[in-house]
């Protein structure tokens, strides 16, 4: 039952060349490679070696093989931590594995997807699917250009096949089987007794179009890698930021990207709003964070309002303004021994855990004096709760991320910040090494819990300090990414590509028509990719639309043993068998 | 909220547990009723598949093209019937007739198949309204933890499944491992994955959720139906392949493989599952893309869910090439879309319970 039986397909006696045997009814019905064992080398020399490399690598095999190792080479990105993705978790991950880590590292294990293995898989990959795209698209233009093949001579070996008598002419038959083949979208060519037919050339151009735009989209990204940068700021209500370098707190780029390259514009916090789930077993979650900004485009734009939340982030001028963060910043004020204000700030405090009890240290750098008049630094540091649990339960612990009953406890220190020693300094944490604690009158550290409004009195008539009242900050994070667009147009244009590549079928079919024993034998057979599943059902309709339409059926002529088309014969056989 | 909308709400959100436990009962007595068919179909003496083996051998090319128009004649009156589409399956595959499913022809087998079909249609319906209901009492998608994006993955499945059985595709063969399938899935889920019902962090509010993870668990449920016909083909290949040798597979093998499909039409049924569904997943992986853009400031971090949603997508692209690529035809195909469903899988319960990432909706 093989149809590569050449003996009888080969169109010895059609001198017309009408007719084809099936293989060849089957040919170029898809540009994929035929051939994917390339063979040996062939010819010697480089130019040998280099054609027969370049022929394994843009096979179909290899191409499988190579997506087959990205697949895997992805793996251990997700097993092992990632500088890309949380530093942190790499350098923790390093203290628990000082063997391993070694070995790691060489293997470039903490950076697969920018690892030499990694890049090498995937711009073979791409290599070889630029290698297959090109003649293949060629290939299509040349399919497009010609005509599908003709009948081949045995149309009952096809996958589908249907036959019948009808007393209209051959000639009559085959018009009428062009015209409704026509109509239906197939593109028709008449060749002796036969028609022949094709359609779907959509699913080679959805091929096609799929694979360009992984191109397009790898393109896309590496643009955007080349060229991004991405920066993040503390904003404190009220207080602004604008698109310079030196305002970010923390920066990073592409390899391509200058200062020149960050858009001017600017923007103020406003307000801070965020709403918790209040009962129930997740009481506490946070349900919703907006932002209320006040911006301007370019230097001198004039004034927007707006509001940036968790999934709607701002967009000027390409930069995209992401809200990330936020938190408490406890009003403070200090006064010192002279009854002179010296400070007095929102001081921003770091989350330690849901309920938002956030740890923090006031600094007080310039214009202190003690009470003998001398000057001196001051630091606290401090615990912030949003909602205290009361006087004598446990400890400085949040009950609730909202300010239900907000407290803050200080402790303060005198001596020199450590500073003015140029080092950068966490503006979160006191270094107390060069400081003394303020002691109460036993000698214990001292130290006060104040709710807003309150003040404490530093000992020995140090000064004093207030809790004015609590203000709000937020984390944004400025993202410039180009190519992106790009990348979207190109994964657009890879689902679309790719549907016309699965769902459509491209298939043939043709229709003969031919006289024996006085009346029209007419014979359909339908070909299609080796997955079709609604070939014969297609076919069953042209063919009873033909039927109906133009062809009726006739009934059988007695037996007879004419000469006849083999085709025809064999039909007749299987309807007497 | 008022207090009273609160208890509204508990009260909607224990409706839709007892929903659900009703449903796996349902699920539990089709579950019975498929191993009856399956019991009672056993005793039937199908042989089929053997005999169109050895038949095989002893056909010639030309005798398998079946008449296509017959003539017949009724009280002197020829009626001409219309012309009928003969198909033949491609060179080289073994052309058997499909087996003749769990109830092996046999009238009893058959009645318990039916049953269970209508067990699974009512504990499905049961199941869609647990869903609904849990749905309601949180006035939002129902995707926002394992629990709820376990109860909606398999009642997809079983929806697909009944699509699949209205279109008159042969699916029924499916029925027992889905139903067993299922029950593993809502046990799994009521016991391990309970989450009580409430709203979504800040980072899920977002219309983004109902596109992508609605397509993702259609995917996922859409995967699992091919994963199934691959993995059963993978089975009902050997037996035949063991058949065609001339040495005879097991009693029990043969009771169950025989009824099954033929492995021909099992890689065809699952290619297709799969082919379909891959331009979903592909749209799914973007539209997450997108989202996280949005929520999250990047498109595409590497984040442990990101790396094995690619290397799923990459997996099945791999499938797919190999059904195209002469030599990778038939298992070494299969193996391949096992290896992605496996990773699907993995991307699910794995990544969801064992990795830590940005997509920290386990709540378990
Ligand atoms: C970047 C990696 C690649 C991906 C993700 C990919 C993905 C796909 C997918 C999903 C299909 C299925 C669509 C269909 O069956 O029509 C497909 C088909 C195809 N791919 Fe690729 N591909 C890649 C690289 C390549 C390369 C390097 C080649 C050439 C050597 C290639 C040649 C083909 C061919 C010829 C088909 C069509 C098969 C057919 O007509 O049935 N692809 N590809």
């Amino acid at each position: 039952m093989s149809t590569t039986d050449k003996t009888t397909g080969a169109a010895a006696g059609d001198p017309a060349g009408t007719t084809v045997d099936e293989a060849a009814a089957g040919a170029q019905l898809s540009t994929a490679p035929l051939d994917d064992s390339p063979g040996d080398p062939v010819g010697i020399g480089l130019l040998g070696w280099a054609r027969w490399t370049w022929r394994q690598l843009t096979s179909m095999r290899v191409a499988l093989i190579l997506l087959f190792l990205l697949s895997l080479g992805a793996i251990p990105g997700s097993l092992v931590p990632q500088n890309s993705v949380d530093l942190l978790k790499v350098a923790d991950w390093k203290r628990n594995h000082p063997t391993l880590t070694p070995v790691y590292e060489k293997l470039q294990l903490f950076d697969v997807y920018s690892s030499v293995w990694f890049s090498a898989i995937y711009i073979l990959l791409f290599v070889s699917l630029i290698g297959c795209i090109v003649p293949r698209s060629w290939q299509f233009v040349g399919q497009l250009r010609g005509r599908p093949p003709g009948a081949p001579k045995r149309l009952e070996r096809l996958p589908a096949f249907t036959h019948w008598r009808t007393g209209t002419d051959p000639d009559e038959v085959l018009a009428a089987a062009g015209q409704l083949l026509k109509k239906r979208g197939y593109r028709v060519h008449a060749t002796g007794n036969a028609v022949a037919a094709e359609k779907g050339y959509l699913r080679e151009a959805g091929n096609l179009l799929f694979h360009v735009a992984l191109i397009v989209m790898l393109v896309a990204f590496a643009w955007g890698r080349l060229f991004f940068s991405e920066g993040g700021k503390l904003v404190l209500q009220g207080g602004g930021f604008s698109n310079t370098l030196t305002q970010y707190d923390d920066f990073k780029s592409g390899s391509l990207f200058t200062a020149d390259d960050l858009p001017p514009f600017s923007f103020t916090l406003d307000e801070f709003d965020a709403t918790y789930e209040r009962s129930g077993p997740q009481k506490g979650t946070a349900r919703d964070f907006k932002a209320y900004v006040t911006y301007s485009e370019g230097a001198y734009g004039a004034p927007k309002k707006t509001e940036i939340q968790v999934n709607k982030p701002l967009e000027i001028e390409g930069s995209k303004i992401y809200l990330l963060g936020h938190g408490y910043a406890p009003v403070i004020s200090v006064t010192d021994a002279r009854g002179k204000v010296v400070f007095k700030d929102a001081v921003p405090m770091l989350p330690q855990d849901a309920n938002l009890t956030s740890t923090g240290a006031v600094k007080v750098n310039d214009g202190y004096r003690d009470k003998n008049g001398k000057k001196e630094q001051l630091g606290f540091s401090g615990v912030f709760v949003p909602t205290f649990a009361g006087a004598g339960r446990g400890t400085m612990f949040s009950q609730y991320p909202g300010l239900d009953f907000p407290a803050l406890a200080l402790t303060g220190y005198h001596g020199s910040l450590g500073v003015d020693a140029g080092l950068p300094q966490n503006v979160y944490v006191l270094d107390t090494s060069k400081m003394t604690q303020f002691k109460d009158k036993d000698g214990k550290p001292f130290a006060v819990r104040m709710l807003p409004g309150e003040s404490m009195t530093l000992p020995n008539g140090a000064g004093t300090v207030k809790f004015e009242g609590i203000g709000r900050w937020a984390t944004f994070s400025v993202t410039h990414q180009p190519g992106s667009g790009l990348a979207l147009t190109g994964a657009i244009a890879a689902v679309l590509g790719l549907a016309g590549s699965l769902f459509i079928q491209r298939r043939r079919i043709w229709v003969r028509a031919v006289t024996d024993r006085g009346t029209t034998v007419v014979l359909m057979a339908g070909l299609g990719r080796s997955e079709s599943a609604k070939l014969p059902e297609e076919l069953g309709d042209l063919a009873l639309t033909l039927n109906s339409e133009a062809a009726p059926t006739a009934p059988e002529p007695a037996e007879a043993e004419t000469e006849a088309d083999p085709a025809v014969d064999t039909a007749a056989e299987g309807e007497r068998a | 909220m008022t207090q009273l909308a609160v208890a509204a709400n508990e009260n909607l959100a224990h409706i839709s547990n007892v929903l659900v436990y009703s449903s796996m009962a349902v699920y539990t007595l089709a579950f019975f009723a498929h191993i009856a068919e399956w019991v009672f179909g056993s005793r039937s003496k199908v042989g089929r598949t053997a005999a169109a083996l050895t038949g095989a051998g002893s056909r010639t090319a030309g005798a398998a093209a079946a008449p296509a128009v017959t003539v017949r004649t009724k009280g002197g009156t020829a009626v001409l019937d219309k012309p009928k589409v003969v198909t033949r399956a491609a060179a080289g595959s073994r052309d058997l007739p499909d087996g003749p499913g769990a109830a092996g022809g046999t009238e009893k087998g058959d009645l318990y198949g039916r049953i269970a079909v209508s067990l699974t249609t009512l504990g499905f319906l049961i199941a869609a309204a647990g869903v609904v209901s849990r749905a309601l009492s949180v006035e939002r998608a129902p995707w926002g933890n394992m629990y709820e994006f376990s109860i909606t993955f398999s009642t997809v499945a079983v929806g697909a499944y009944l699509v699949l059985l209205a279109l008159k595709k042969n699916v029924r063969w499916i029925g027992l491992v889905l139903v067993t399938t299922v029950l593993l899935d809502l046990g799994i889920a009521t016991t391990w994955l309970y989450t009580d019902s409430d709203q979504l962090v800040p980072a899920l509010h977002s219309y983004w959720l109902y596109i992508h993870v609605s397509t993702a668990i259609i995917c996922g449920a859409v995967f699992y139906i091919g994963a199934v016909g691959t993995l059963l083909y993978l089975f009902r290949d050997s037996y035949e392949a063991k058949l065609e040798r001339g040495e005879q597979p097991g009693r029990f093998a043969t009771s169950v493989l025989e009824r099954l499909p033929a492995a021909g039409s099992l890689d065809k049924f699952s290619y297709r599952i799969n082919a379909a569904v891959f331009p979903l997943w592909t749209f799914t992986i973007i539209a997450g893309a997108i989202w996280a853009g949005d929520a999250w400031g990047r498109y595409w971090g590497w984040d442990p869910k990101e790396v094995w949603s690619f290397v799923t997508w990459v997996a099945y692209a791999c499938y797919l090439h190999a059904r195209a690529t002469a030599g990778w035809k038939g298992r070494k195909a299969a193996y391949l879309a096992l290896f992605a469903f496996a990773c699907w899988i993995w991307n699910y319960y794995g990544v969801n319970i064992l990795l830590s990432g940005k997509h920290s909706y386990a709540g378990v």
